[in-house]
């Protein structure tokens, strides 16, 4: 076997390589830390709610005590919360309105940024453009127009109103995302459907929503965020506490007049904030496959 | 299986631009034709008209006897390949074989038997539970040919199918194309800019040029005989060299009189046809393959002439020499042992037999 000696690399070239190593260990580095900070000032509000949610009211009151270090951790706030109280009524009221705000937003958001993206009918390109317009609108100016509407339909401290509310928040959002993914789907795809026999209905369920799934899920991330998270309307439009959902529930049960009970409001927020971290959990690898790829070439 | 037949077809946009502008031809039934021009030609929009992609401004569009106007893509019994493919990224092969049959209501078994057909004829039997991201551009073209083939549609559309592939794997599938069709004998519709499939693979070629059909027939005849000068510039590569000139009359023979005091005697067998056009400026047209290293100088219509060329390009079996006539660039093809060197006068051979004598200002061959 002969052996090939290959001259040396010349020196500069070796610098360039060690400063482009070191460059990349520096940038590591610099990502580390400003991670690092990032978890910590994010993590710090739950860390203190949990340590909050295990203390005893005795412990929470007593002044003495680190507010960071729970002296006798029990789960007395959680057990509460679930055998008395409305806390399930509410958890319950807030699944079925954010299952139906959800269904609602899909299907009229998936119907209709395939209609706008797809379907090129006069005016299309401008009521498009009007979809998400009507998105930048305040909530906080719509709900005064909203108090009436649900007013007249006798929907007043009605969980139902909420159902009928939310998806005018989240079906232009949801639309204008779906618009955008549509819209990156080949034009091929949509016309080798129609040749092979595919009605319109037929491309959106067979083609586009498998196709756009990533876009799908993360309109459906946005809508569930949306209802789950509300709380101005809810406040504004529900009085009574069995018709009320988990954001106000909590508030309003748990706090009467100037007795706050911090444990219980703690353990519930943590409880609350379950259902998002799930969806949130389960969702994030469908929404990152990029399911597109080898449609065409490329 | 069927003919198509355009009838006076028309395709205007908003703002009156006209993408095809009144075209007729008829295709008949097993024929393969191909749609060939440069981009924005209309061979595409054509295409898509017969495919009901596109709507028709005007005129008629038959297949098998039946005019399809306003009929949609799903009923006209065609099938077509895109350049991109086009294959549904979610389904596996077998499942993008048999998209249409399944919304066509056909049986499990005759689908299964149908894509299992197709997918021997075009060997991508292993492939079928494969989705498109795993496979390679050749495989993916097959299986877009496959979704084609299991419908057993009336009329086979192509539009640019090779454009995406490597120079390779598109010789490769081109073979495949032509050998499929000589398989299964649909009528096929394909749409190319590239001159060479056009000619590789058509019984006939159809020249586009700015929305119009320059020229129609089969390959040779193009070649041979191309009855614009777009025609014959298009077809063959390198392309026909054009060279102004003038006829003139001198003791009962035609003469052809080039720049640099270059005449070329026209063969006698031509005269009939060029008699009454003595004395009138013309444009001399040649291809580089009749454009040679001094040879056969002895026969009749072989006439000499010497050029210098400026840049020589090497093929291996021939050698490319470039020269300038009067400010026109002439391309020659060379064999690859003649001394051919840039900057040196080079004897060369006119093959008269293939000349051709074009207008120049209606570009029409005379």
């Amino acid at each position: 076997m002969g052996t090939t000696t290959l001259p040396a690399p010349p020196a500069a070239a070796e610098a360039r390589h060690g400063s482009l190593k070191r460059e990349r260990r520096w940038a590591m580095i610099g990502a580390y830390i400003a991670l690092a900070v990032f978890v910590v000032f994010f993590m710090t509000p739950p860390f203190h709610m949990l340590m909050t949610s295990l203390k005893s009211s005795a412990e929470i009151a007593d002044l003495s005590g680190n507010p960071w270090i729970v002296g006798s951790p029990t789960l007395m706030n959680y057990w509460e919360l679930l055998t008395e109280g409305n806390y399930l009524i509410h958890f319950r009221n807030s699944v079925i309105v954010t299952v139906c705000t959800v269904l609602i937003s899909m299907v009229i958001s998936t119907m209709a940024a395939f209609a706008l993206a797809r379907m090129k009918f006069w005016g299309s390109a401008t009521l498009a453009t009007g979809v998400f317009l009507t998105y930048l609108v305040p909530e906080t100016l719509l709900f005064i127009p909203m108090f009436q509407i649900v007013g007249q339909l006798g929907l007043y401290n009605n969980l139902w109103a909420m159902v009928l509310i939310f998806p005018t928040l989240t079906v232009p959002f949801c639309t204008w995302i779906m618009i955008g993914y549509f819209a990156s789907i080949p034009k091929e795809l949509d016309e080798a459907a129609l040749i092979d026999g595919a009605g319109h209905l037929q491309m959106l369920w067979k083609i586009f929503i498998p196709v756009a799934l990533p876009g799908i899920l993360a309109a459906m991330i946005f809508a569930f965020t949306v209802s789950w998270a509300a709380f101005i309307y809810p406040i504004a439009f529900l009085v009574s506490s069995d018709q009320m959902v988990l954001t106000v529930g909590i508030v309003s049960d748990l706090i009467r007049a100037d007795t706050f009970q911090w444990g219980k409001i703690m353990a519930g927020a943590l409880m609350a904030a379950l259902p998002p971290l799930l969806v949130y959990a389960f969702l994030m690898d469908y929404y990152i496959a990029g399911l597109t790829a080898g449609a065409t070439k490329g | 299986m069927a003919q198509v037949a355009l009838r006076k077809v028309v395709k205007a946009y908003e703002g009156g631009v006209q993408a095809v502008k009144g075209i007729d031809l008829d295709i008949a039934d097993h024929e393969f034709v191909v749609l060939v021009g440069p981009s924005g030609c209309g061979k595409s929009t054509t295409l898509r008209m017969i495919a009901g992609l596109e709507e028709i401004s005007d005129g008629e569009i038959s297949i098998g006897g039946r005019v399809v106007n306003d009929v949609p893509p799903r009923d006209r019994d065609i099938a077509m390949v895109f350049q991109n493919y086009a294959l549904y990224p979610h389904m596996t092969v077998f499942d993008n074989m048999a998209f249409g049959l399944m919304l066509r209501k056909f049986d499990k078994a005759e689908i299964k038997r149908r894509v299992d057909n197709a997918a021997r004829i075009l060997e991508i039997g292993p492939l079928l539970d494969r989705k498109p991201k795993a496979l390679s551009g050749g495989q993916r073209q097959r299986v877009a040919m496959g979704r084609a083939i299991v419908r057993d549609p009336k009329v086979f559309l192509f539009d640019e199918p090779l454009s995406n592939l490597d120079a390779k794997l598109r010789v490769q599938m081109r073979t495949e194309i032509k050998k499929v069709h000589q398989t299964v004998r649909t009528t096929t519709i394909y749409v190319t800019h590239d001159q060479v499939e056009a000619m590789t693979l058509a019984d006939r070629v159809v020249v586009m040029n700015g929305g119009i059909i320059e020229q129609v027939g089969p390959p040779q005849e193009l070649y041979h005989n191309p009855k614009t000068r777009f025609v014959a510039g298009f077809i063959g590569s390198p392309a026909m060299n054009f060279i102004p000139g003038r006829l003139e009359n001198g003791a009962g023979a035609l003469r052809v009189h080039l720049p640099g005091d270059i005449v070329l005697p026209v063969p006698a067998e031509r005269t009939e046809r060029y008699k009454a056009l003595a004395g009138r400026e013309v444009l001399f047209g040649i291809r580089p393959e009749h454009l040679t290293e001094a040879k056969n100088l002895d026969r009749p219509h072989v006439a000499a002439m010497t050029a210098t060329p400026e840049v020589t390009e090497p093929m291996g079996m021939e050698t490319l020499v470039h020269f300038k006539m009067n400010g026109a660039e002439i391309c020659g093809r060379v064999d690859p042992g003649a001394p051919a060197q840039p900057g040196h006068p080079l004897p060369m051979a006119v093959d008269m037999s293939n000349m051709h004598l074009l207008d120049p200002q209606t570009g029409r061959v005379l």
